[in-house]
């Protein structure tokens, strides 16, 4: 048994030891997995490469294109004046245009498209483009956005109880601000597409996109063609984490636009400069929180105001908004709450979807109140969280009741891993080292698993026996990563008890599953799973009549196993192949599309309430970090996590999922510092300058106890969403350094504005004023 | 034509000698396991290995190939992730597969062949060193700890060999047996072909090209390139009485690989594990990170605290015996900055040596580094001191500092002021106050300006601490 199967506890699933690990991962292994860059080229592509507006804000006076027209090798240059249909590709509200026209929003915009010979030539050729733009008022701040009423959308209020009447129940109110930073996708495999002419004004693209769908809806607008000649195809992801949900959509258009003209495959690969510069991240967030409680440390009353720095255009950030709103009093009961949320417009290039969707953002807003309200009343914060953790039936501010999982979490979290021992370790080793000191922190999540927008909760699946008995399975469900090939693969194989070597998983195309939702919300492998589940189902009670004609036996219990046809437990010799060439011969149908949609969701947006979620996920996790308060850095030695998976379909997976998603959001808290100027320029533009986690930086040890629950829930198989919910845990580490800070230096005022780098912790442990002394742009440092 | 083994196959090819490894890889002939993550060393994605014959012995070293000229592999063996795929999963695959190391993939191969560079090294097959060989690889997915369990399963298996590095890998189906043939082949392949044909009027000096390539990757493609790497009497590192000897060509992993550094240095390897990546340090040379000239250059502000000097060459050909004084002239690396990226160099000048005084059984040395990231990151700021102590009396002290102004500095007047006076916590705080008098530093990516300066005078502090450890500093309170 290797080492993995050996951490993961209760390892036997309902599956057995069936699809444990990753199916994609063998040809991963190899380097024969095929990613958007690695398509065997077409005779005849052509290399495209977008120019960007290196002006933040402003009005294009003139856009000369000529020196680079004349290059050699260049084919053509297109501009918003080249689009057959709309110059929009805004996908919750129509404000994002492909090309600029007359102005420029973000720096980075794209405002041309080169078509090359030559990857080499297109990338010169924007070099030679010129564009001469009269400046217009610069905004990176989304408070500044808000007071000059620049919005994306109305500013929306989830509501419980009476804030009003509230505050006065309270002993104890705290107010503060709470900060975090934005987040780069930083997938590994960077945006990109190629797009083949086929015949009769069709196109086939090759995107790296989540929304296979989107791409197509889009791409059908701005090119004035019906979506049924456009062919989207998505075999893999090198990474997604949000950034190719909405943000893939551009740059497949783009080389469509191309192609649509030159009737030649147009291919575009961004360089990771171009990717960073041009493409949104998550969403900064600066909020005002004010907290009340009793003296029981019961929270009476929360209040919290969101500015969200949206970027340019809409993109996502409304949908992340809500979800902002959806999670702001995270695992917590608050019988009294008033949130408000404003989705602010600047000009940084538009932010999106990342992992968590805006619950994160809302969740730390909540935690810092927690901490302050600790900090004031000299008690560690684990004791309000505690006290406040959600109940089953207890209701959230926007109305659904909660079914919870959140004080079992906690619990057993106190419970295998020793709080107490830990506890008194860690004030041993303040006490006897000076310059070392740690810091525990305890993180309860509650995430909730469906898409927010009802409409999007549904899927398909196309399941096609062939003749030999072989399967393959079409679903709407992009792999990145998140195994959900495997689980899938993991869907059919159990519904025809058939080994996993008779399943394939083909890619996802447009042709073959229309009107895809994107693989995003953490909702991929319950609603497509679901839809296989039903498609193979479908399937096999039709297999059924034929076995029992064949067999003159009733065959209303039948199974496979090993590759025959079993009643009850009785073997019957007939082959899984002879049963499908019967079936075949009999004229019976061995397709099937099936269409899946959660019961039970829905939400009232006139109100703000409703039942949104299929289910939510709780988990506590236990963060323990050691601060150098000499230097400032910081290592951390264990996140120690109770995870609720129902019951998990595939621990290897899920585990990854944890683990993967914990360091995720550790990095968000940490060491990620989006920076960008006040002209709108991004600094941390490349690898060099922006750091995620290393080998070296994760925690010397992560623990998952996985949390079973015989609850019935909507998952697939009961084995409950696992994406996004892990890397809220991550917050953790903020609040973790924090504590160690103060016991440093417990008069310290370390600011909720996270990611705590060791620039913020040090300036935390020294407070002393300093005056800067050198005078600005003197130099570089690189 | 540069001629090389690609994988299990001879290769020659007409493409520029500074044309990117990568770039064949992928483009030229198809093999596209190797990815493209960044281009510029951060990421691992392209990570290959190159193997030669050094004393006549086959060596394998992992490089990024985004940042590896054709011309520094001509000669040589370069294994992509194909070359490691046999019939069923080598061993390193199979622990990948079976912890649950993958998850989109993307940067798998990467990590396939470092941890293939790891097997057929000559380094101890401990746990330690397998994650070493992959602190250059970047994951987004994993979170890293389940790589972490593969590492420890390949770390298990390698221990068991005692004997030939090769001959285990090849015997045991840990790698294919091609390997077993390579190195004759090289030696075939070597003396086929001397060294890239020259050109003339070659313009370009490339060492490692780890700098040059990320900031003028254009340029260097179609440059008329001088291999530095391909000129003997430029390489490794000898001692002449205390002096030691660094040839331009001798790359960071030369150095921590040396005996000569090893035995004088004992601290330098668990500084350049600070600095860098071993896919980039494997390449990566010490005079390069000079000629750089980076405000924050790690070997710089070490190698100014040692108070290094390099002799400047404007011709080649005057290297080695008969070497003419005209051509050559030798300055303090002290002298070397003048401001920001301006070098007392002329274009025509390349460093034809580095040394300097290996340090005594009286000195006391340290290096102290803050970045976000502790690996595979640029400092904030960094600081190197080298102490000469009698009877606790300072009789020689050289502070340097990197990220605090335009060039990486040597802080004199804080150099100064140590000197004569006892160790003790009083002189400590007065040599920060001495040192922000010397310093500029400005605010960027990495840092304000006054984080910069209240570090800088965190990390003075911390060589004191780390070097006399029964100084005890109150609560280390400012």
């Amino acid at each position: 048994m290797n080492n993995t199967k050996k951490n993961i506890e209760n390892f036997n699933t309902p599956l057995g030891d069936r699809g444990m690990q990753n199916l994609d991962s063998i040809t991963h292994v190899k380097g024969e997995s095929i990613y958007l860059d690695d398509i065997p080229l077409q005779q005849g592509t052509l290399y495209g490469a977008a120019f960007g507006s290196p002006v933040a804000h402003g009005k294009i006076i003139d856009l000369d294109i000529s020196g680079a027209n004349k290059m050699p090798g260049v084919v053509r240059i297109f501009t918003y004046k080249d689009i057959p249909g709309d110059n929009q590709i805004g996908g919750i509200i129509p404000d994002e245009p492909l090309f600029a026209e007359d102005e420029v929003h973000f720096i980075g915009m794209p405002v041309a498209f080169i078509v090359a010979e030559t990857n080499e030539i297109a990338q010169a050729a924007v070099k030679n483009i010129k564009i001469d733009i009269e400046p217009l008022p610069i905004i990176t701040d989304p408070r500044e956005a808000k007071e000059k009423n620049k919005l994306i959308i109305p500013p929306r209020t989830f509501s419980l109880g009476n804030i009003n009447t509230a505050w006065k129940k309270c002993d104890h109110i705290f107010e503060g601000v709470a900060e975090t930073n934005g987040q780069e996708h930083l997938y590994i495999e960077t945006q990109g597409a190629y797009t083949i002419p086929q015949e009769n004004n069709c196109i086939k693209v090759y995107s790296s996109t989540q929304g296979p769908t989107a791409v197509q809806r889009h791409m059908a607008a701005v090119l004035k063609i019906p979506m049924h000649r456009l062919e989207i195809d998505v075999t893999r992801l090198g990474g997604g984490f949000g950034g190719k949900e909405d943000q893939a959509t551009a740059w497949a258009i783009l080389c469509a636009l191309a192609t649509y003209h030159l009737k030649k495959p147009v291919k575009y690969c961004l360089h990771r400069m171009e990717d960073m510069r041009m493409t949104g991240k998550r969403n900064p967030y600066s909020s005002d929180f004010k907290i009340g409680l009793n003296k029981d440390l019961k929270i009476i009353a929360y209040e919290a105001n969101f500015y969200q720095n949206a970027g340019a255009a809409a993109d996502l950030s409304p949908a992340v908004l809500e979800r902002t709103l959806f999670h702001c009093t995270n695992s917590y009961f608050v019988p009294n709450v008033k949130a408000k949320a404003y989705s602010c417009r600047t000009n940084l290039p538009p932010n999106t979807a990342f992992r968590g969707f805006g619950g994160p953002q809302g969740m730390f807003v909540i935690e810092s109140a927690i901490a302050k309200a600790a900090e004031q009343l000299n008690i560690d914060a684990s004791e309000i969280q505690k006290k406040n953790l959600l109940r089953d039936g207890d209701e959230f501010p926007y109305g659904q009741k909660a079914e919870s999982e959140a004080k079992k979490c906690w619990e057993e979290a106190e419970d295998i891993y020793e709080i107490k021992r830990l506890r008194k370790r860690v004030n041993k080793f303040n006490e006897e080292n000076h310059l070392l000191k740690k810091g525990i922190s305890f993180m309860p999540i509650c995430f909730g698993i469906s898409f927010t927008k009802t409409f999007m909760n549904q899927a398909r699946a196309l399941v096609h026996i062939y003749t030999d008995g072989s399967v393959s399975v079409s679903t709407g469900a992009v792999e990145m990563g998140q195994g959900v090939n495997t689980k899938m693969a993991q869907v059919a194989a159990t519904i025809f008890s058939l080994p996993l070597s008779k399943i394939k998983i083909h890619t996802t195309n447009t042709f073959r599953i229309a009107n895809t939702s994107p693989s995003a919300a953490s909702a991929t492998a319950d609603l497509n799973g679901k839809a296989v589940q039903m498609a193979c189902s479908n399937l096999f009670e039709r297999l059924k009549p034929v076995a029992e004609k064949f067999l003159k036996q009733p065959c209303d219990k039948m199974q496979i196993s090993e590759g025959l046809v079993h009643i009850g437990n009785k073997n019957t010799g007939l082959t899984w192949e002879n049963l499908i060439a019967t079936a075949y011969m009999s004229r019976v149908n061995l397709s099937e599309h099936a269409h899946y949609a959660p019961p039970q969701v829905h939400f009232d947006l006139t109100k703000e309430k409703g039942h949104p979620f299929a289910y939510h996920v709780y988990g506590t996790a236990i963060t323990v970090v050691t601060v150098d308060c000499l230097r400032g850095i910081y290592t951390f030695d264990a996140v120690k996590v109770v995870h609720d998976f129902g019951t998990t379909m595939n621990p290897v997976v899920d585990l990854g999922q944890i683990e993967g998603g914990i360091v995720q959001g550790m990095g968000w808290m940490t060491m990620e510092e989006i920076i960008y100027d006040k002209e709108g320029r991004l600094r941390s533009n490349a690898l060099s300058t922006y750091k995620v986690p290393d080998i070296y930086s994760v925690p010397e040890e992560i623990k998952v106890h996985f949390l079973k629950t015989k609850k019935d829930n909507l998952a697939i198989f009961r084995s409950k969403a696992v994406g996004e919910p892990p890397l809220m845990y991550g917050i953790g580490a903020f609040f973790a350094v924090r504590n160690a800070i103060k016991v440093f230096n417990p008069s310290a005022d370390v600011k909720f504005s996270a990611p705590i780098t060791p620039e913020k912790v040090l300036m935390s442990l020294y407070p002393k004023k300093r005056k800067p002394q050198t005078p600005k742009g003197a130099y570089q440092t690189v | 034509m540069i001629r090389f083994i690609l994988n299990d196959k001879d290769i020659s090819t007409d493409l520029p000698a500074g044309e990117l490894l990568l770039d064949l890889i992928r483009y030229h002939k198809n093999l596209t396991g190797t990815k493209i993550g960044c281009r510029e060393g951060d990421c691992g994605s392209c990570t290959v290995l190159v193997g030669e014959i050094i004393n006549n012995k086959l060596r394998y070293r992992s490089l990024t190939s985004c940042l590896t000229a054709l011309g520094n592999v001509h000669g040589k063996h370069v294994v992509t992730v194909e070359g490691l795929n046999m019939e069923i999963l080598n061993p390193v695959q199979q622990a990948m597969y079976d912890e649950g190391a993958t998850q989109c993939g993307f940067c798998t191969p990467g990590f396939v062949v470092s941890l293939a560079g790891f097997c057929v090294s000559e380094d101890d097959k401990s746990y330690e060193n397998a994650i070493a060989s992959i602190d250059g690889n970047i994951c987004r997915c994993t979170g890293y700890k389940s790589i972490q369990r593969a590492a420890k399963s390949i770390a298990d298996l390698m221990q068991k060999n005692k004997g030939d590095v090769i001959e285990y890998v090849t015997s045991n189906a840990i790698l294919p047996e091609y390997f077993s043939n390579i190195k004759k082949r090289l030696v075939e392949l070597n003396t086929k072909t001397n060294g890239i044909e020259n050109q003339k009027n070659k313009k370009r000096y490339l060492g490692g090209g780890t700098d040059l390539y990320v900031q003028q990757h254009e340029k260097m493609v179609h440059a008329d390139i001088d291999f530095l790497f391909n000129k003997n009497e430029l390489n490794g590192i000898s001692k002449d009485g205390n002096k030691c000897i660094i040839g331009p060509s001798a790359t960071v992993t030369d150095l921590m690989e040396s005996d000569i550094i090893k035995d004088a240095f004992p601290g330098f390897k668990k500084i350049s594990e600070l600095v860098s990546s071993t896919p980039i340090r494997n390449i990566a040379t010490i005079a390069g990170n000079f000629v750089n000239a980076s405000p924050i250059g790690d070997f710089t502000v070490l190698f100014l605290a040692l108070n290094a000097h390099i002799i400047l060459s404007s011709t080649l050909s005057t290297i080695g015996e008969g070497v003419s004084s005209s051509t050559k002239r030798e300055i303090s690396l002290r002298d070397f900055y003048k401001s920001y990226k301006q070098l007392d160099k002329k274009e025509d000048e390349f460093i034809a040596q580095i040394w300097f005084e290996l340090p005594g059984k009286k000195d006391f040395l340290n290096f102290e580094k803050v970045s976000k990231r502790t690996h595979l990151d640029i400092a904030s700021v960094n600081s190197a001191i080298k102490i000469k102590t009698d009877e606790k009396i300072i009789t020689d002290a050289s502070i340097s500092a990197g990220g605090v102004g335009p060039i990486p500095m040597y802080l004199i007047k804080t150099s100064l002021f140590l000197n004569n006076k006892k160790v003790g916590e009083e002189i400590i705080d007065e040599a920060i106050e001495i040192a922000q008098s010397e310093i500029s530093p400005i605010s960027d990516a990495r840092g304000s300006d006054e984080y910069k300066r209240l570090l800088l005078g965190q990390l003075i502090k911390a060589h004191f601490i780390t070097l006399f450890p029964t100084l005890c500093l109150p609560k280390g309170r400012t």
